[in-house]
């Protein structure tokens, strides 16, 4: 019994040591390793926070998540294009366009952006334009789920993109294809949900370092590849027995765009928090139910996004505002603290920022703000500045 | 009521002064209505400048407030600091548009409502046209006030001129669903030909700023599209859909076209004619002005005086299509809603057909609608197109980030070398005259 737990603990060891590696590639290189086994792959970029991901996958293409590559890549000539104010992911991702990590000879078909923040927005439109020849696609994902006429709204919006990417690829992207990509990806959702449980139900089952470089490498591989892997990961996980620590739980919100430093959440668990709740690559699981694959598939995706999805800090949705969210997220994780990461210059954030502090302090419910950014070396300052807080959580 | 016709004859010396104060005395008269309104309760409404719907309000004589404006105002009577303060300590950051900041503070510090010089709205309809900082911002009104939010969703254009039958459809739905607001909060029902009534008196105005924007195609200018844009902005924005902004705007084209006819222009000898990209620093609006006046620089056509709308391209709402002229006009015809290189093809056009010598880029650290990528900006006028551009830095709200000696230099620096450019183009005599060598040099890129 002891030596089969061994056997899985270090199998979980290794696979998210495989996904370590993984997520520290450029996006042409992650394609280049899926494409091992698959000649002629072709890639596609997801700039966060959401886009359907089952329409690129059915297009025959592979999704590839694009969460900033600051730490990965030299930004020479994209600094001088956005100024010293704006979030860095901006600046690593039209990065890679200039330096064509992006572009069609390293197999990348093009790229998605949406209607995040007005950053995202001319980003989009300076990438397309300093990337001749590389299809980039602008979704307005829908900031009024109240009117009727949102639903109609958001199945067009996703039809012309499925159309726009047919067109692309010069093939029809047909429902069958695209029933079968969400099949995929219900899973792959699933899996991480279930590692999300683990984590929460069994704190240190797994560590929220861990976990979050596995799904950051869920989105720069084929869902195919990611399902067997996950499951022997959550198998691991499972089996796993956590030693117990005293720690604080917390939530952490605010990085669901450009993603922190990997150490940078090891620096937030290492000073005595245990993350039970986030928002990190929130756009990649956030259906919070299985998305029907009976049906016109298309509907079934608007109306997911508009009905079934998770809150995020980019959405505007009255009948389940933000804060309300947040509150509920800590209840649900039953986490003590929250804090408030947010990448440096991310104004949907840090607006968020104001009305979450407002609501938490309403209740007495301890936070904390913090930044990151892509070019971050040394976290002793912000473990110290978490130590200090969890202390006064953990002792007062 | 203010008195708008007909126009008096220019003097020699009083350009500039006869359009600022005609815009003074409408502007005057609106916010008196705000400050009665903020003591009777008469119904008002919070609602964004770019790319709105103001027509609708104005049908149920609802008030439209402009916490912009607002901002706009109190950073150019010098008092946004303490409210941008105010609204740091309750958690905003300094990176948050300080427009939002100055708005904020000043709600929390007891300038809305009875007590204050606006309203406490009876609804807040967030038009949400291109900036996602709309959003935001309306939702904190809306928590802070107490006050139900209405959204409006416009999509982002993204098929270039077209507008899809889609996104028509989505928007008028939305539009439909604000009058349902309307009529429950006024009781009233909507009258379709008093929208249309309405909508006429925008066309008319929109035609007068139009025009006034055409004249400035003449040398001299007869005003300075950026600095004096303000005096057409107020009514364009804040009054359009009234037949006082109407009148204002026939009142100021009657009066540039005589100031065009007999050769009068926004400064004595106008020098260099500029395009100027990005909002003013509002705070610094007089002290900026000067450093290009300094130069006689004019400016001939300007981004930020199209925030509202694009409508020296042609679109007018149409009374005959009310509903759907004005969720045309929230799609595709202003500023906000467009993208960057929509915005690159807008200046172009600018360059060439205002004759141009020169494109001044501030870049303001609060806006990002506006700045981000502004960098790219430069990148493509000056190296693909060859029109010399300047770009500076400051803010447009917030004070304390104006560096006037550094602001100076860089200004002085870019038009000593114009002028060196130009007396150098001058002495070849083969050579075409300034201007002209940057038109062709827009044409040669297109
Ligand atoms: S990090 Fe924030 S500001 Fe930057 S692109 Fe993402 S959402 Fe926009
Ligand atoms: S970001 Fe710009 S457009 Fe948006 S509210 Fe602020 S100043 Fe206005």
């Amino acid at each position: 019994m002891n030596a089969s737990r061994t056997t899985s603990v270090t199998t979980a060891e290794e696979i998210v040591r495989e996904c370590r590696s993984l997520a520290e590639l450029l996006p042409s290189q992650a394609l280049a390793r899926a494409q091992e086994g698959r000649p002629g792959l072709r890639g596609f970029g997801v700039f966060p926070v959401y886009a359907p991901q089952e329409i690129i996958h059915a297009a025959g293409l592979m999704p590839v998540g694009l969460f900033g590559a600051g730490a990965k890549l030299e930004t020479t000539r994209a600094d001088s294009r956005f100024q010293s104010f704006i979030c860095s992911i901006a600046r690593s991702t039209l990065e890679l366009f200039l330096s064509g990590d992006l572009g069609r000879e390293n197999g990348f078909e093009g790229a998605v952006f949406s209607s995040i923040c007005d950053v995202a927005r001319n980003l989009c439109s300076v990438a397309g334009r300093n990337a001749p020849g590389v299809y980039v696609e602008y979704l307005h994902l829908p900031q009024n789920a109240a009117t009727p006429a949102a639903r109609e709204y958001t199945r067009r919006e996703f039809a012309r993109f499925r159309d726009n990417l047919a067109g692309r690829v010069g093939r029809a992207i047909d429902d069958e294809a695209i029933r079968r990509s969400i099949a995929l990806y219900n899973r792959v959702r699933e899996l991480i949900s279930d590692l999300y449980t683990q984590r929460q139900e069994r704190p240190g089952s797994i560590r929220t370092a861990d976990l979050f470089t596995v799904v950051l490498a869920g989105t720069c591989m084929m869902p195919e590849d990611f399902v067997p892997m996950a499951e022997s990961l959550l198998a691991g996980v499972r089996e796993h027995v956590p030693v117990p620590r005293d720690t604080v739980n917390v939530v952490l919100e605010g990085a669901f765009c450009e993603a922190p430093p990997i150490d940078l959440i090891d620096a937030i668990e290492s000073a005595g928090c245990q993350i039970v709740e986030d928002d990190l690559a929130i756009g990649w699981r956030i259906f919070r139910e299985d998305v029907p694959v009976e049906g016109d598939p298309v509907a079934a995706l608007a109306d997911a996004y508009l009905a079934g999805s998770a809150y995020t800090s980019v959405r505007h949705d009255s009948a389940r505002p933000r804060t309300r969210g947040l509150l509920e997220r800590v209840e649900a994780s039953r986490a003590d603290a929250v804090i408030l990461a947010s990448a440096k210059f991310c104004e949907p954030a840090l607006f968020d920022y104001v009305l979450f502090r407002r609501a938490l302090d309403e209740r007495g419910i301890p936070h904390l703000k913090i930044e990151f950014e892509e070019k971050m070396w040394t976290f002793e300052r912000l473990r110290n500045e978490i130590e200090t807080f969890t202390e006064s959580l953990l002792f007062d | 009521m203010p008195t708008t016709a007909p126009p008096p004859a220019p003097a020699v010396n009083d350009y500039g002064s006869v359009v600022h104060d005609l815009s003074r005395e409408v502007m005057t008269a609106w916010m008196t209505q705000l400050q009665d309104a903020a003591r009777s309760g008469a119904p008002s409404a919070y609602m964004m400048v770019s790319g709105n719907c103001v027509e609708i309000l104005r049908c149920f004589d609802i008030l439209p407030v402009f916490p912009e404006i607002n901002a706009l105002q109190l950073a150019i009577r010098k008092k946004a600091l303490p409210y941008i303060l105010k609204a740091e300590e309750i958690g905003y950051a300094s990176d948050n548009c300080a427009y939002v900041k100055a708005d904020i503070g000043y709600t929390l510090l007891e300038g809305v409502g009875e007590n204050g010089l606006t309203p406490r709205p009876s609804l807040i309809v967030c038009n949400f046209v291109g900036c996602n900082v709309y959003i935001k911002w309306f939702e904190h009104c809306a928590e802070m006030l107490g006050v139900p939010l209405v959204m409006i969703d416009v999509p982002f254009v993204r098929q270039g001129e077209a507008v899809s039958t889609g996104d028509l459809h989505y928007v008028m739905a939305q539009l439909r669903g604000l009058i349902a607001a309307c009529e429950e909060l006024t009781g009233r029902k909507f009258d379709i030909d008093r929208l249309r009534e309405i909508v006429g008196y925008s066309a008319r105005a929109e035609a007068g700023w139009s025009r006034a924007k055409e004249l400035c195609k003449s040398r001299p200018a007869p005003f300075d599209c950026y600095f004096d844009s303000i005096n057409m902005m107020g009514p364009i924005n804040a009054l359009r859909g009234t037949k006082e902004a109407a009148d204002f705007f026939d009142a100021a084209v009657a009066h540039y076209e005589v100031m065009a006819a007999r050769g009068l222009g926004a400064t004595d000898e106008e020098q260099f004619r500029v395009v100027f990209e990005g909002p003013p620093p509002y705070p610094y609006y007089r002290n900026f002005r000067n450093l290009f006046a300094a130069w006689k620089a004019v400016c001939v056509q300007s981004t930020y005086s199209t925030v509202g709308g694009t409508w020296e391209f042609g679109f007018r709402h149409d009374p005959a299509r009310p509903l759907e002229s004005i969720a045309e006009q929230m799609l595709l015809h202003n500023l906000c809603n467009r993208t960057m290189q929509e915005r690159y093809r807008q200046i172009r056009r600018y360059v060439e057909e205002w004759e141009a010598d020169a494109l001044v880029i501030h870049s303001v650290k609060s806006c990002r609608l506006f700045s981000a990528g502004q960098g790219d900006m430069r990148e493509y006028f000056t190296k693909e197109l060859g029109v010399p551009t300047l770009m500076v830095e400051s803010d447009l709200e917030d004070p304390r980030y104006y560096a006037e000696a550094q602001m100076k230099n860089r200004i002085d620096a870019f038009f000593e070398s114009l002028q060196y450019k130009r007396l150098r183009g001058s002495s070849a005599e083969a050579r075409p005259a300034f201007s002209e060598g940057v038109s062709d040099a827009v044409r040669r890129g297109r």
